[in-house]
């Protein structure tokens, strides 16, 4: 067992599955011998040859669009798309096909597909490098979308997605691909899709978080425990389709709820989570639902990108301010 | 300078608009064969009469929106024609006479337009695509299909079909380019109608021809005259040999003309210039055969009205089963969702249900 970063997990998934099912093949831009620019793919071309790890040429939608047509065979391709930011070409065939086929064609085709992407800000890139735009595709029904924070979710999610038959977004966080170490045994173990993850039991207020921002979530946390306030975390990790159950539970223990997030904040999944928590249990509300997330703006470029992303101490301010609401 | 590449791109017609062979290239065998250019005619013939009822259909408030394919029955049915019951087609929206071919039911065509989505449950052709109605992201499907047969190494070709103007989206490019490199076994059928929607061919490319789309992604191609089945057919027949055998990707340009609206909710006369159909029902497909069959003394007014009377029949059967068939329950929005429907859409899935029984 070895401990091993976020992406060497995903790595290690994607390795498994390949070694015990053939169907699965991985494709994308400098995915072959480069081992993709992250190294998500690192050393899978030599050990399943150029066949089953192939480098398309650079396009977007023809990495989406030729994934539909394998998947549709009953092969289960992972395609990589280099960047979030350059996932919109694709997003025609994600949205416009891949989501629909199973219903249009009702049950006829199915299509077992996983697209990777990394995605969310903080590592300094250039433009189009950064944004957090899960929501747009978390809004699309017949997909589902699933951000992991750690290694360890990370290598029992991407195997859960791999298996599953439906299509799957798979968003890897990448300012935390190398963040933390987990040890983790390859014994080809999922984690069920569809299914937040209670982080830490707290009794004085929920928060709710995915991906990146989970490592701020939870220090956040660390330090509101030293001041007495006992939060409880949630990593939401399958962000479509959401489960509403396990932050609504914990709402109604807590009491208070604060939902924590990279993306701009209006129409986002934060937005969803509040009207669901609004709708179903308000009742249980000691505090208004609080939000802390990126702007409603353009996120910078990465001078003033710090200025953009929510901190440790934003979340403990609302926390507190929830906390102490009157 | 000099040059490091040029180029030519082949024309094949066999049969001119008098049912006459002209070409100095040897026809294909089945060209000599008497029943298979009957069968040929009877094909075209059936999907005009489709295309006809579900016009109709339409006019009377009995069918949605319906793209006829009237003057390019020769092509649907000329390449479809040439596909096996194993090779997989990834029809565009105006496929009608390429599924039928393949096995797509006339009831499922008019459920599809219909308003159904048990149309797209094909039940003989299980393996094609339904209508993908994005144009041109067709072409990738097909890529990705003939991929999956390349690595498992199959002996089947995929067939996909585009419009003119479909040839101008990137995704399109972007098939030709990756089926180019990859060799798949793709047969690309462009269907030249000359018209997208209202706009002309002259404003939707700078080339001589379609075909030549296929030279800069290394991709064979040849343009064909799209009103003659036969040579349709045998352009389509060479390209799913070679697709099928390893030999790669190919591009048939087939040059008709749209003798209908674009679809019921369109008005060509607002656009299409005076004289065009007069001259284009001249040449359009289906009178030149039987002009062919009768010079060979294989055709005769009586053959000519009992088979119209049984294609009616035939389509009026369709009509009846489509029109026979129930509404889905609301709930059906739900069930092909995926796989396992999500707890959380499971509340809205009994909504639907209450809400539809009141």
């Amino acid at each position: 067992m070895a401990a091993i970063t976020l992406i060497e997990a995903v790595n290690m998934a994607i390795a498994h599955e390949m070694g015990v099912d053939k169907e699965v093949v991985v494709f994308g831009e400098d995915v072959g011998i480069n081992g993709g620019v992250f190294r998500a793919t690192d050393g899978l071309q030599e050990k399943f040859g150029e066949e089953r790890v192939i480098d398309t040429p650079l396009a977007e939608a023809m990495i989406a669009g030729i994934a539909i047509g394998m998947a549709a065979q009953g092969m289960k391709p992972i395609a990589e798309i280099q960047f979030m930011g350059f996932i919109f070409p694709a997003a025609d065939h994600i949205i416009s096909h891949c989501a629909r086929m199973r219903n249009r064609t009702r049950g006829r085709l199915t299509l077992p597909m996983v697209i990777r992407a990394p995605f969310g800000g903080g590592i300094h890139a250039p433009e189009n490098h950064s944004e957090s735009t899960e929501a747009i595709f978390a809004h699309i029904p017949g997909l589902k979308v699933v951000i992991p924070s750690n290694p360890s979710r990370a290598y029992g999610l991407m195997l859960a997605a791999i298996r599953d038959p439906d299509p799957v977004i798979f968003l890897e966080p990448k300012r935390v691909y190398r963040i933390e170490k987990h040890e983790i045994e390859d014994n080809g173990e999922d984690y069920p899709l569809g299914m937040c993850f209670v982080d830490r039991e707290g009794s004085d207020i929920t928060l709710v978080s995915w991906g990146a921002m989970l490592h701020e979530t939870k220090q956040a946390a660390e330090k509101l425990a030293a001041e007495g306030i006992s939060a409880e975390v949630i990593d939401v990790a399958t962000v479509s389709p959401l489960d509403i159950d396990t932050i609504l539970e914990s709402v109604a223990k807590t009491g208070r709820v604060c939902i924590v997030q990279e993306a701009p904040k209006a129409g986002a999944l934060g937005s969803e989570i509040a009207a669901e928590i609004a709708e179903k249990q308000i009742m249980s509300l000691l505090a208004p639902i609080g939000r802390v997330s990126g702007y409603d703006t353009v996120i910078p470029y990465y001078r003033l990108e710090k200025q953009f992303m929510p901190k440790v101490q934003h979340i403990i301010d609302e926390a507190k301010r929830l906390v102490e609401y009157r | 300078m000099t040059t490091v590449a040029r180029f030519e791109i082949k024309y094949l017609q066999f049969m001119d608009e008098k049912g006459t062979f002209i070409s100095n290239d040897v026809p294909p065998a089945f060209a000599r064969d008497i029943d298979t250019l009957k069968q040929l005619y009877r094909d075209m013939n059936l999907i005009r009469t489709l295309d006809q009822k579900a016009y109709a259909l339409q006019r009377t408030g009995k069918m949605g929106t319906y793209p006829a394919a009237t003057g390019q029955e020769a092509i649907g049915v000329g390449f479809g024609s040439a596909m096996t019951e194993d090779d997989v087609l990834v029809p565009y929206y105006r496929g009608q006479a390429s599924m039928v071919q393949h096995g797509v039911k006339m009831e499922e065509v008019l459920l599809y337009w219909g308003g159904y989505e048990a149309g797209c449950d094909y039940q003989v052709a299980k393996q094609d695509f339904p209508i993908a109605v994005p144009i041109a992201t067709q072409s990738l499907h097909a890529t990705g299909v003939a991929k999956a047969m390349q690595m498992r190494g199959e002996k089947r070709c995929v067939f996909t079909e585009i419009g003119e103007g479909g040839t101008s989206q990137g995704d399109f490019y972007e098939a030709l380019n990756v089926a180019g490199i990859w060799n798949l076994g793709v047969v690309f059928i462009i269907n030249n109608n000359q018209w997208a929607i209202s706009v002309p061919s002259k404003l939707q490319t700078n080339c001589e021809t379609y075909a030549q789309k296929a030279i800069a992604a290394g991709v064979d191609c040849i343009q064909v005259d799209g009103n003659d089945i036969v040579a349709v057919k045998a352009a389509s027949e060479t390209a799913a040999d070679k697709a099928r055998n390893g030999g790669g990707p190919t591009v048939i340009e087939c040059i008709s003309l749209r003798l209908c609206d674009h679809t019921t909710a369109d008005d060509a006369t607002r656009y299409r210039p005076e004289g065009e159909l007069d001259d284009g029902w001249k040449k359009e497909p289906i009178i030149r055969l039987q002009k062919y069959l009768k010079s060979k003394k294989a055709w005769s007014a009586e053959d000519e009205n009992q088979m119209q009377k049984e294609l009616a029949a035939e389509v009026q059967q369709a009509v009846d089963n489509y029109l026979n068939t129930p509404i889905d329950p609301p709930e059906a929005m739900f069930d092909y969702l995926y796989e396992e429907l999500p707890e959380r859409t499971l509340a809205q899935r009994e909504l639907a249900i209450a809400r539809g029984a009141k």
